[in-house]
C-alpha cells in the first residue's frame, strides 16, 4: 500500500546527514564533556561547535544558547525561568490564547502560583490583536510570550511588530521580556533574533529533521533566568545533566540544513499548499480552510468539514495509508475540540470535524492527488452514516 | 494492512485509564464495516425514532426501531452517527445487540447497559465511555417513541 505521510508538523524523519554526524557520538565519542582527558575533550568540543553553529543561524552569541531536552522543555524554562528570576518586580505575563500547551500550561501553573496571566485573543483568522496587546501591558508585566506560527493553523503572528510595541513600552527598561515559541517556524521563517527583536526563543529537533529529545532555548545576554533542573554546571548552570552529544550535535546540523533549504523548500510547500487547497475546496462541499489563506506556514492545511468527527476522518485515512492529524481532538485522551479553532471563533462541531495535512521534503504533487483521489470519497462515506444530514 | 495484534481485547474498565489510543479489533471492525447503517430513511418504515447528543460535544446518534406487536421484540434496528469511531463502533454494535437472536424484547432493552456494549467491543477507552451512553439514550428514546406511537393508535 502507498503510504503518505502528512504529519510533518508533528514531527519529522531524521535527514540522513543529520544522522551521519550524529552516529560517532553515540559510538566511540562517548565521553563525557566534563571529562578532562580526550574523550571528553572531544564531546565538549562538539558542543561547543554546535553551540556555535546554532548560535549564527539566530545571529545571537554562543553564551546565550542553551541546550534542553524538547522544545516544551525550553517553553516551561523560558516561562518559569523569566517569573521566578524577576517575580520582585512584577507578576504579570502575557500569552496568546493559541499558544501550544507548552506555553499555557507553564502560564496555568503560575497562575495558580498566583501570578496574574492575560490571555490574548486572536482575530479569525488565527494573528493576535495587537491592540489587545498594547492594552495588556502594565508596569506589573514581565513576560510576554507569542509563538512564532501556530502548530495547528499555521498561522505566523508578526513578531517584529509585537517587539515594536514591547520596546516602545518598556523604553529603557528591561521588562517585559519577549519570549517566543518557534518549533514550527524553523526551516520556513527567519530565526535572527537580531531582526525579529526577540529576548527568549524556542526550538527544537523533531520538526526541523532532526532527533527528537533536544530542544533549544535562546535567552539573550540582558536577561538571568532560574533553571528549572539543578545539579552539575553543565549549560553555564542553567540546566543539569550530562549533555547528550549526539543530540546537540544533530540538532545543530538539521537547523543548518533547514536554514540552507529555506527558501527553495518553502517556495515548493507553499505551491503545493496553494494547489491542494484551491481544489480542495471545490471538490468537497460544506469544506473550509481554518485559518489565514496565506499568512500561514508553507506546509500547513486545516480543514473542517460539516457533518462529520476528525477522528474518524484521521482513522478512515490512515487505512488508505494516509497519515494526518485532528487539530480537534476527540481522541482518547481528550474529548474537547481544539482551542486554537474556538479562539479563531470556528463554531464547536466544526471544531471538532478538523483536519490537519503538514506537506514536509518527501511530499510530492503526486502524493496530494492520490490524497485529492480519497478524501473526497472518505468524507462522503462518513456523511452517509452521519446523523447530521446536510 | 496488517492487523495489529490487540492485547487490549476484553479490557472492560480501559487498564491504562484511557491514555492509549488504540481501539479493539471488533471496535475497528465495527468502525470500518458498521451494521445496520439506515443510508436512506424516505421510505423506512419505522415503529420509533430516539436522537441523542448535540454537534457541539461531538457526538449525534439518529436510531430507528422496529417493533413486532406480537412478541414486543425488536426487530430491525437501524441508525445514523456523527462522532469520533468508538462512538460509531458502538452504535453499531448496539444495534447488532438488540436485534440478534430474534431480537430482544422492548423492556429488556431499556434495562441495557453502557457496560454490556463496552464488554462486546472488547472494551473501550475509559473517556469514551460516554458514547455507548449516548447510543442507548438514543435507543431509549425510540423505545419510548414506538410506546407513545402505540398508546395513540
Amino acid at each position: 500500500m502507498k503510504k503518505i505521510y502528512l504529519d510533518y508538523a508533528a514531527t519529522t524523519y531524521i535527514d540522513p546527514r543529520v544522522l551521519q554526524k550524529m552516529r560517532p557520538y553515540l559510538t566511540n565519542a562517548y565521553g563525557n564533556a566534563s571529562s578532562l582527558y580526550l574523550l571528553g575533550r572531544e564531546a565538549k568540543n562538539a558542543i561547543e561547535k554546535a553551540r556555535e553553529d546554532v548560535a549564527r543561524i539566530l545571529g545571537a552569541s554562543s553564551q546565550e544558547i542553551i541546550f534542553t531536552g524538547s522544545g516544551t522543555e525550553s517553553a516551561n524554562m523560558a516561562i518559569y525561568g523569566i517569573a521566578k528570576a524577576y517575580c520582585n518586580q512584577g507578576n504579570h505575563i502575557v500569552v496568546s490564547k493559541i499558544e501550544h500547551k507548552a506555553v499555557l500550561e507553564s502560564a496555568k501553573r503560575l497562575e495558580k502560583e498566583g501570578f496574574k496571566i492575560t490571555y490574548l485573543n486572536v482575530d479569525s483568522q488565527g494573528i493576535v490583536k495587537l491592540n489587545e496587546l498594547k492594552k495588556a501591558l502594565n508596569r506589573k508585566t514581565i513576560l510576554v510570550s507569542i509563538m512564532y506560527a501556530n502548530n495547528e493553523i499555521g498561522a505566523i503572528q508578526p513578531i517584529k511588530e509585537i517587539s515594536k510595541i514591547i520596546k516602545k513600552f518598556r523604553r529603557e527598561n528591561l521588562l517585559p521580556a519577549f519570549h517566543s515559541d518557534a518549533c514550527q517556524a524553523a526551516g520556513a521563517s527567519s530565526l535572527r533574533v537580531d531582526e525579529l527583536g526577540v529576548d527568549l526563543l524556542t526550538l527544537n529537533g523533531s520538526k526541523i529533521y532532526g532527533p527528537k529529545g533536544i530542544g533549544c532555548l535562546y535567552v539573550s545576554k540582558d536577561y538571568k533566568i532560574k533553571p528549572l533542573i539543578v545539579g552539575g554546571s553543565q549549560e553555564m548552570g542553567l540546566r543539569a545533566g550530562t549533555e547528550n552529544t549526539a543530540l546537540i550535535v544533530g540538532f545543530s546540523e538539521a537547523l543548518k540544513l533547514a536554514e540552507q533549504l529555506r527558501k527553495r523548500e518553502g517556495q515548493r510547500l507553499r505551491n503545493l499548499r496553494n494547489y491542494f487547497i484551491k481544489k480542495v475546496l471545490k471538490l468537497i462541499p460544506h469544506c473550509q480552510l481554518n485559518g489565514h489563506s496565506q499568512k500561514r506556514l508553507p506546509n500547513n492545511i486545516n480543514l473542517s468539514f460539516d457533518g462529520i468527527e476528525g477522528e474518524s476522518l484521521v482513522l478512515k485515512l490512515d487505512q488508505y495509508g494516509i497519515s494526518t492529524s485532528t487539530g480537534s481532538a476527540c481522541t482518547s485522551t481528550d474529548l474537547t475540540p481544539s482551542h486554537v479553532l474556538l479562539a479563531l471563533g470556528v463554531p464547536e462541531d466544526l471544531a471538532h470535524g478538523s483536519l490537519r495535512l503538514t506537506l514536509g521534503r518527501k511530499t510530492t504533487k503526486k502524493d496530494l492527488d492520490y490524497v485529492l483521489k480519497i478524501l473526497p470519497k472518505v468524507v462522503g462515506n462518513l456523511r452517509k452514516i452521519s446523523a447530521i444530514q446536510l | 494492512m496488517k492487523k495489529k495484534k490487540n492485547k487490549k481485547i476484553g479490557d472492560v474498565i480501559g487498564k491504562n485509564k484511557g491514555k492509549s489510543w488504540l481501539y479493539t479489533g471488533i471496535v475497528k471492525d465495527h468502525f470500518f464495516h458498521p451494521r445496520n447503517v439506515l443510508l436512506d430513511e424516505t421510505n423506512y418504515q419505522y415503529d420509533g425514532k430516539g436522537i441523542a447528543g448535540n454537534p457541539l460535544c461531538g457526538d449525534i446518534m439518529a436510531l430507528w426501531i422496529k417493533v413486532d406487536p406480537k412478541t414486543q421484540k425488536i426487530k430491525d434496528c437501524k441508525w445514523r452517527t456523527y462522532g469520533c469511531a468508538s462512538a460509531i463502533s458502538a452504535t453499531s454494535m448496539l444495534s447488532v445487540m438488540v436485534t440478534e437472536k430474534g431480537g430482544i424484547a422492548v423492556k429488556k432493552a431499556l434495562n441495557l447497559k453502557p457496560q454490556q456494549i463496552i464488554e462486546r467491543l472488547g472494551g473501550l477507552p475509559e473517556l469514551k465511555f460516554h458514547c455507548s451512553v449516548l447510543g442507548l439514550d438514543a435507543l431509549k428514546e425510540a423505545i419510548n417513541d414506538y410506546l407513545k406511537n402505540k398508546e395513540t393508535k
